[in-house]
């Protein structure tokens, strides 16, 4: 980047504040094709199964939880989760990405016999389960260690850790947006034991909340960091907090973070981690035409189809993208599209189109 | 950036571009060289501002004898869903507008059979006595040639009638893509692309200024957009009268000319960069919101957009296409956008002026 010198604290700070938008999104854009030459943009058929939505942790910035003992809350049965997979696999899925919140009565053997049941049914699903906090409660409800607990669940089946629940990677943050929430070193210590254990994971960031610039480079030196010990993180995922719905919103009255802000700091991440291959666009939280933009910011994955999304929708924020519009935008921005598996293994390529803008070559 | 070189010099140097510049840009994947050159362009006219009004749209009507094939807004008389309303609920719109501080009505509704000229005059009078600070902009040029033929007029008699009553000036509407073959497809009951033309060159003649819109992303090609544009900036070579360009992404969801997808984000930021390259005598380029959503607008700072329009308040004709926006912006909520953008803020009038002294 800087004649090869790797980013400081202070360089990301000041590419974040001071850098304007484009030269940002053009230093990325180059990061982004020497790591991914070619142009080829990526993502995976999957479904987010959230197995319950009762949860002791609470966090502020979140609609879907509902605390043990209220009517709406819920456990999916097992032929449930079998049938949602089922349709996965029939639209050509890879990937299921199952995750809940902190159930108070759920204990690892209930995992270990759904994960277990889950790889015979289903052996060419890769299971990307269970954030590490979930890990970590889980240890603690069935009264382990974290990391004999991620033991028995890769033994069970478990093959990857989705990087959920890192939001800001600093405490002070943690306390006040999700202070029931493991802290930050829990959660790097979950991430370096999977990666240990050969289990690939995800890293994740949240931000727009109440952090501050310099908490925000903070999060990305502590993935950055990590990643020079273990190499495992696949990808970085940076998303924006959707205020609506939460108590956090209520409180503070902040207003959603920008399209511009998401685009500085995906770019952002695209520079300072340069030890993590893969950068995914949040279409989720940015609706699919900043995420198409963001192919020219850094990104070089627009993540999961997502057959079923139920966290950020509780915000009320709810978008859609069918595989063939995932295709129409990826040609769109003048790059070609793969699907992939989770880990980033290229299963089908799709043909590049010519180039081209929305209107007809005419 | 190497295809986009010999442009990119012209951009420097302020030369003006050719139509084969404008479909270069339109046929080039490098987004960010773009945002570059229209950035420049538009810095030099606007420099790092970025206006925006407060305002209130009101759609007196959504009868119309035309049926547009990507309109969802439109109704005949008697149809489910058909309004008109009274000139006291227009009114009644333009008081609250007034109380929540906007400088501008912006009127635009239907062709209605039998609203009249003298109907409209009444209204716009009424308007202008009630709220003589109310910047009046109304009246698409299609709504002017069918008040015209209405009253068996000309535009120009129609022009100076509304004019004379208040009428302040003109928005940009009924466009939509100039390119008489493809126009035709759209629109066939539609005033042809020349007609439009002709009455708001008629329009800027009597010194009223307007705006010009243009309808893209449905069956249009790369060379309907240019010629749309070639034909945009040669009147505004003559007249001078256009105050922006603002290109309006087609709504596919409920409109009967399903292309059966949106736009893009890569192909919004596009087109309201050539526009601003290409137009090099329009002194501003909208990015309308309402349309674009809140976030490809607020990208589209660094594209060549120097105007974010307005608060709008109440929106019917994008919403009824199935636009997913918000109705209303607050004032602060379009600052905030500008601000987090890295622009300065700047609440304008109709004409463009400074508002307020930054309240």
């Amino acid at each position: 980047m800087t004649g090869g010198g790797r980013l400081t604290r202070d360089d990301a700070l000041a590419l974040l504040r001071d850098e304007p938008l484009l030269a940002l999104g053009r230093k990325a854009d180059a990061v982004r094709q020497r790591l991914h030459p070619g142009g080829m943009v990526t993502f995976v058929v999957d479904r987010n199964i959230n197995y319950t939505n009762v949860c002791v942790c609470q966090c502020r910035f979140c609609a879907f939880y509902r605390p043990p003992g209220h009517a709406e809350g819920y456990v999916l049965a097992r032929e449930a989760i079998f049938a949602k997979i089922r349709e996965l696999v029939a639209q050509g899925g890879t990937q299921v990405l199952m995750q809940g919140g902190l159930h108070p009565d759920l204990p690892i053997e209930w995992f270990e016999s759904l994960f277990r049941a889950m790889k015979a049914e289903f052996p060419g699903v890769q299971n990307h389960s269970l954030s590490p906090a979930e890990i970590v409660h889980l240890a603690g409800v069935s009264g382990i260690t974290v990391d004999e607990c991620l033991g028995r669940l890769q033994t069970a089946g478990l093959d990857s850790v989705p990087g959920g629940g890192a939001e800001v990677l600093v405490d002070e943050v943690r306390r006040e947006i999700s202070p029931n929430k493991i802290g930050w070193q829990a959660w790097a210590r979950v991430m370096e034991a999977a990666h240990r254990r050969g289990m690939p994971t995800t890293a994740t960031l949240m931000f727009g909340a109440t952090e501050t610039d310099r908490e925000l480079v903070e999060h990305l030196f502590r993935v950055r960091d990590l990643q020079d010990r273990t190499g495992g993180f696949t990808a970085f995922i940076p998303w924006t907090f959707q205020p609506s719905r939460t108590e956090l919103g209520r409180t503070l009255g902040v207003r959603p973070a920008g399209a511009v802000r998401y685009l500085r700091v995906l770019a952002l991440a695209r520079l300072v981690l340069d030890n993590v291959a893969n950068l995914q666009a949040s279409w989720v939280t940015q609706g699919e035409k900043v995420a198409q933009v963001a192919l020219r910011f850094g990104a070089n994955d627009l993540g999961g189809t997502m057959l079923e999304e139920n966290v950020v929708a509780a915000t009320g924020v709810s978008f859609q993208l069918p595989q063939g519009r995932i295709l129409e935008l990826i040609r769109d921005a003048g790059f070609w599209a793969a699907q992939r598996t989770t880990t980033y293994r290229v299963v089908r390529e799709f043909p590049a189109a010519p180039s081209g803008g929305g209107a007809r070559v005419g | 950036m190497s295809a986009l070189a010999p442009v990119a010099r012209k951009v420097e140097a302020g030369e003006r571009l050719t139509e084969a510049d404008a479909l270069a840009l339109f046929g080039s994947d490098d987004l960010l060289a773009l945002g570059e050159l229209a950035s420049l362009a538009n810095g030099r006219q606007n420099g790092e501002r970025v206006f925006f009004n407060v305002n209130r749209h009101i759609n007196p009507t959504n009868i119309c004898v035309n049926r547009c094939r990507f309109c969802a807004f439109s109704r005949t008389v008697g149809e489910p869903g058909a309004y008109a309303f009274s000139a006291e609920e227009v009114l009644a719109r333009a008081a609250e507008a007034e109380a929540a501080g906007a400088t501008e009505l912006h009127l635009v509704g239907g062709l209605h059979p039998e609203l009249t000229l003298a109907w409209y005059a009444e209204l716009l009078a009424a308007l202008r006595a009630a709220h003589p600070r109310l910047h009046l902009k109304g009246f698409t040029a299609v709504e002017i040639d069918h008040l015209a033929r209405l009253a068996g007029e000309s535009p120009q008699a129609v022009l100076e009638t509304l004019a004379g009553v208040g009428l302040g000036s003109l928005p940009g509407g009924g466009a939509e893509i100039l390119a008489e073959e493809t126009r035709h497809r759209i629109c066939p009951e539609k005033i042809s692309g020349a007609r439009w033309l002709e009455i708001v060159e008629t329009a800027h003649r009597l010194g009223l200024r307007s705006n010009a819109t243009m309808l893209y992303g449905h069956v249009e090609s790369r060379k309907d957009r240019v010629e749309h544009l070639r034909l945009l900036r040669a009147l505004q070579d003559r007249t001078g009268g256009f105050q922006a360009f603002i290109p309006l992404a087609f709504q596919p969801r409920h409109s009967e000319l399903a292309r059966g997808a949106a736009t893009t984000g890569c192909d919004d930021l596009k087109t309201l960069a050539v526009g601003r390259l290409y137009l090099d005598n329009f002194a501003h380029v909208k990015a309308y919101w309402v349309m674009l959503g809140e976030k490809i607008a607020q990208v589209s700072l660094h594209f060549g957009v120097d105007d974010l329009d307005g608060t709008v308040v109440e929106e019917k004709i994008a919403h009824d296409a199935g636009a997913t926006s918000r109705e209303a912006l607050s004032r602060e909520d379009l600052e905030a956008l500008i601000r987090e953008a890295g622009k300065v803020p700047v609440e304008r009038d109709t004409l463009y002026r400074p508002v307020g002294g930054g309240r």
